[in-house]
């Protein structure tokens, strides 16, 4: 009997030892980014194409660049407010280095090395290229400081517990793609992890992660009611021209417009070249129908 | 020219869902006016994108009706209690009802992008690629606030 308890302890430190290691924070190594300069201009680009501004510009402000934060995501968990990214040395993120940005958008983690939520999507970021995110870092520094204090997340309890998302990412986070590149590697990169798309369009599982499975599937409205479309050739008939011509003008094939928050979507992709536009049809037109 | 585009318009309001027919019938006359906006858009959006060959006749009579459209009274089709937190069959949100001005300046930004489609659509195909951007910002602006994902 004794030496079954002590076996007991001992597994419960064994497995607690591998339950910290799992849930550690994981960084960045910054000798990745040595000799990357980052270019504003280019990072203007980034920046539309990763829709930062989308979330993280106040409710219902004229000026979509003021990275105030505001939109909040309510979940089965609790409700997430997307913080002050603006380059104010207190109230956003003025006082960071880049190292500490590339570790938050690509890792989830914050300077202080504490896990995001996912409600942030580092999951589709981590996939992001180094020079992009330098030239991303870059751009956010040209922004118009906000001294509005980011509003903190209402999430009770056990997923109040930042440790918590460390097991989480250790189970959904990956830095794999979905979709195979087949030629069209930048449609690939601008739906997968720029643009983020499946954060909308793809059902989660009861934990919060991405169904890979049923990809672009549609699912319910995160930010209300009705569900978000599902992208796949069984559900959307729309050919690749009528796709970049939506994201270029907001109108469907039937001349309805854009509305919730694919209205900003559609914002952000109008900003970018027609090719990116194209890459993104081409992309949504080759994924896998799902059938029920 | 003008019969078979008031037709077409009336198609436009018998042609939605049969869910329709138990709607009240302020929801019905609002939907109904953005069948036929969507109607004309198509007609302008079609030869903007080359889908369709420019014909500066049709042109000016869709502009023409997005015209008409914008200067409906509005009034009497978004009484109290139409929300879509209230009734099934409506995607428009409860905030129209607490932000009536800002629904009102937005619906109003359409009727000048409206007119200023009306005053170039006639002109040539090239007139028309900006103009459906200033609609289709107008279409957007109002849906990113006031109505739900279906």
């Amino acid at each position: 009997m004794r030496s079954f308890l002590k076996l007991l302890v001992l597994a419960a430190i064994v497995g607690a030892g591998i339950g910290l290691w799992v849930t550690a924070p994981s960084r960045v190594d910054a000798a990745r980014f040595d000799g990357l300069t980052g270019d504003a201009a280019r990072g203007e680009t980034v920046f539309t194409a990763a829709g930062c501004a989308s979330c993280h510009h106040a409710k219902g402000a004229e000026d979509k660049l003021l990275l105030t934060g505001g939109m909040e995501f309510v979940s089965d968990f609790g409700t997430f407010y997307a913080p002050n990214i603006s380059p104010h040395p207190e109230a956003g993120i003025g006082g960071w280095s880049f190292e500490d940005f590339a570790n938050a958008v690509t890792r989830g983690v914050s300077p202080e090395g504490q896990h995001y939520y996912p409600a942030f999507p580092y999951t589709a970021y981590t996939k992001m290229q180094d020079q992009d995110l330098s030239d991303l870092w870059a751009y956010m520094q040209t922004l118009e400081p906000s001294d509005v204090a980011s509003k903190p997340h209402d999430v009770g309890f056990p997923f109040n517990i930042r440790r918590s998302v460390g097991g989480w990412k250790f189970l959904f986070m990956s830095d794999d793609y979905v979709m195979e590149a087949a030629d069209n590697e930048r449609g690939r990169y601008l739906v997968e992890t720029l643009a983020h798309c499946a954060e909308c369009h793809t059902p989660r599982n009861p934990l919060g992660a991405l169904d890979t499975a049923r990809w672009m599937g549609g699912a319910p409205n995160p930010s209300g009611s009705g569900t978000i479309p599902a992208l796949t050739p069984d559900k959307l008939d729309w050919s690749a021209a009528d796709v970049a011509y939506y994201l270029e003008s907001g109108f469907t094939p039937t001349f309805d417009a854009v509305g919730g928050h694919m209205a900003e979507v559609v914002e952000n992709f109008a900003a970018l070249p027609a090719e990116d536009r194209e890459a993104v049809a081409s992309y949504i037109k080759a994924l896998p129908p799902l059938g029920e | 020219m003008k019969t078979p585009f008031a037709a077409l318009a009336l198609l436009a309001v018998l042609g939605t869902p049969a869910l329709a027919q138990d709607l009240p019938q302020p929801v019905k006359a609002r939907q109904g006016q953005f069948n036929i906006m969507a109607l004309n858009l198509g007609v302008l959006g079609g030869m903007a994108r080359g889908t369709v060959e420019y014909d500066a006749e049709a042109a000016q009579a869709a502009a023409d009706s997005l015209v008409a459209v914008s200067t409906l009274s509005q009034g009497a089709m978004w009484p109290d209690g139409t929300d879509e937190g209230s009734i099934a069959g409506t995607r428009a949100k409860a905030d129209i009802w607490g932000n009536m001005d800002d629904f009102t300046s937005k619906w109003a930004d359409f009727g000048e992008a409206a007119t200023a489609m009306a005053a170039a659509a006639g002109t040539g195909r090239d007139a028309l690629g900006p103009n459906m951007g200033a609609l289709g910002n107008a279409c957007k602006a109002c849906h990113d606030s006031y109505r739900v994902p279906e």
